[in-house]
């Protein structure tokens, strides 16, 4: 009886531990299955429209640094990861996901950046730590927007 | 025919270039650029840079500092004194021990030789004492030492350019080794290297430090900056040069 209150109160402890994490560094939490993270972050649901600004938006998402995406016709984009076009004929929502949130997961010599990761960074300046660069639903926005470019 | 095909399959192994001691020099920043900044750099009447140079000149000639001392009363006509003395910078100054790159010794000279204060790290007279001095190596190869007391400024230097930092994990080498010669966004990623400091650059509007450019690129990853003639940028600036081994100075360059 007593070990079962002791186990409940433990419990009760590691919850608001857990909840109070999550507050403070805005993080959900995940299962990767695999390649892929298959459920949505917070069970959020992305608006592709949003997730478009913010694969252009230079502050946030900033993808095209990197990234051919030829639907917005910016005329620069860079090349350092491959073109985006037709991504989603690739890969799946799950597996999008996860190369958004860690691609270092993946590919620990990756220059592409864990968007939705905040532990073993280096020197990160004052005003970014213990953020991710991107929230849930920016995420979540990203991936609804990845799954509309199909072929 | 079998010894035919055993020599064929040498040729390209006999091909290969020697290793790295008398490998060629990287390509310099310059060769990324535009024809046009290009021209303009290579105009002494079109680089805007020329100006900090001319104001570099001026000083020279200045008396600063209660010892009642110009730059030239020690050193005479920079043309023949300061000629070869960019290119083997950083370099660890004997009696402190310390590693000075050419604006920290320009302020040793005022502190120590001049008695006067040190010009603040971005002025535009230290700036343009800097680039003068500079100038006076134009098209002369880098060659600094790493050895012995440079040693560890080396290391230090060269562990700076390989870890990753900030926010965006990403390290110099990320770019300036792996994706060198590819494009982020509209800029094409050059080697990373300082000799065209101090450099024009059309973002600035001014004739910025490599120290600038340093924090620029710490801070598109998100990483913490140190202050200007901090030791770890001293350090990165002893590794980008044993990097420019070889190549020909162009201070001051230009850049968007
Ligand atoms: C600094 C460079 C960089 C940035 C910024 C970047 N990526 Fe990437 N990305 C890469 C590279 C390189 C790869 C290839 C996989 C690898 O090398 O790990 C990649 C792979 C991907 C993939 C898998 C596609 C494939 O064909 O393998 C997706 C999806 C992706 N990135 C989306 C994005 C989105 C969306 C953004 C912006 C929120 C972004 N990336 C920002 C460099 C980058
Ligand atoms: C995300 C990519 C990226 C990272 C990481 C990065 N840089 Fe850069 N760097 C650039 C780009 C882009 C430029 C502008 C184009 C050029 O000149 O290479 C540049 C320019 C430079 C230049 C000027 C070269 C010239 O010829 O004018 C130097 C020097 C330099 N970087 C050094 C560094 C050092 C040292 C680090 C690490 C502390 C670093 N960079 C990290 C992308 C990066």
């Amino acid at each position: 009886m007593r070990l079962a209150a002791t186990a409940l109160a433990l419990s009760l402890a590691f919850a608001f531990v857990n909840a109070k994490a999550r507050d403070a560094s805005g993080l959900s939490p995940f299962v990767i299955v695999n390649d892929a993270v298959p459920a949505a972050l917070g069970g959020l649901k992305g608006d592709p429209a949003r997730g478009r600004q913010i694969a252009l938006d230079r502050r946030r998402g900033n993808c095209l640094i990197c990234h051919a995406i030829p639907e917005t016709g910016e005329p620069f984009p860079g090349e350092i990861g491959p073109s985006l076009a037709g991504v989603a004929a690739r890969f799946s929502e799950g597996q999008i996901r996860l190369r958004l949130v860690d691609q270092s997961r993946l590919n620990p010599k990756t220059v592409m950046p864990s968007y939705y990761r905040i532990a073993s960074f280096t020197d990160v300046a004052p005003e970014y730590r213990g953020k991710p660069v991107l929230d849930t639903q920016e995420i979540e926005d990203l991936v609804a927007y990845l799954g509309t470019l199909g072929k | 025919m079998k010894d035919l095909v055993k020599s064929l399959a040498l040729i390209p192994i006999l091909a290969l270039p020697p290793s790295s001691a008398s490998a060629d020099p990287l390509p310099s920043g310059t060769t990324f650029q535009s024809t046009a900044i290009r021209a303009q750099q290579a105009d002494e009447g079109a680089n805007p840079g020329m100006l900090w140079v001319e104001a570099g000149a001026k000083l020279w000639g200045r008396t600063e500092g209660s010892a009642g001392k110009s730059c030239a009363a020690c050193h005479g006509p920079a043309e023949q004194s300061m000629k070869g003395v960019a290119f083997r910078y950083p370099a660890v100054e004997p009696t402190t021990g310390h590693l000075l790159n050419l604006e920290t010794r320009i302020n040793l000279c005022r502190t120590k030789n001049q008695k006067a204060a040190p010009l603040a790290y971005e002025s535009g007279e230290l700036l343009g004492l800097a680039a003068f001095a500079a100038r006076q190596s134009l098209g002369l190869p880098i060659g600094v030492r790493i050895d012995g007391a440079a040693a560890p400024f080396y290391e230090q230097g060269k562990a700076f350019f390989y870890r990753r930092r900030g926010q965006l994990n990403l390290s110099c080498a990320q770019c300036h080794v792996d994706n060198a010669g590819r494009k982020l966004r509209a800029d094409t990623i050059s080697h990373g290297l300082g000799n065209g400091y101090p450099t024009y650059r059309l973002e600035w509007q001014t004739v910025g430090s490599l120290h600038r450019r340093f924090r620029a690129c710490l801070f598109g990853v998100r990483a913490v900056q140190y202050d200007f003639g901090a030791p770890d940028y001293l350090d990165l600036e002893l590794y980008l040069a044993s990097r420019a081994e070889g190549i020909a100075i162009e201070t001051p360059a230009i850049r968007p």
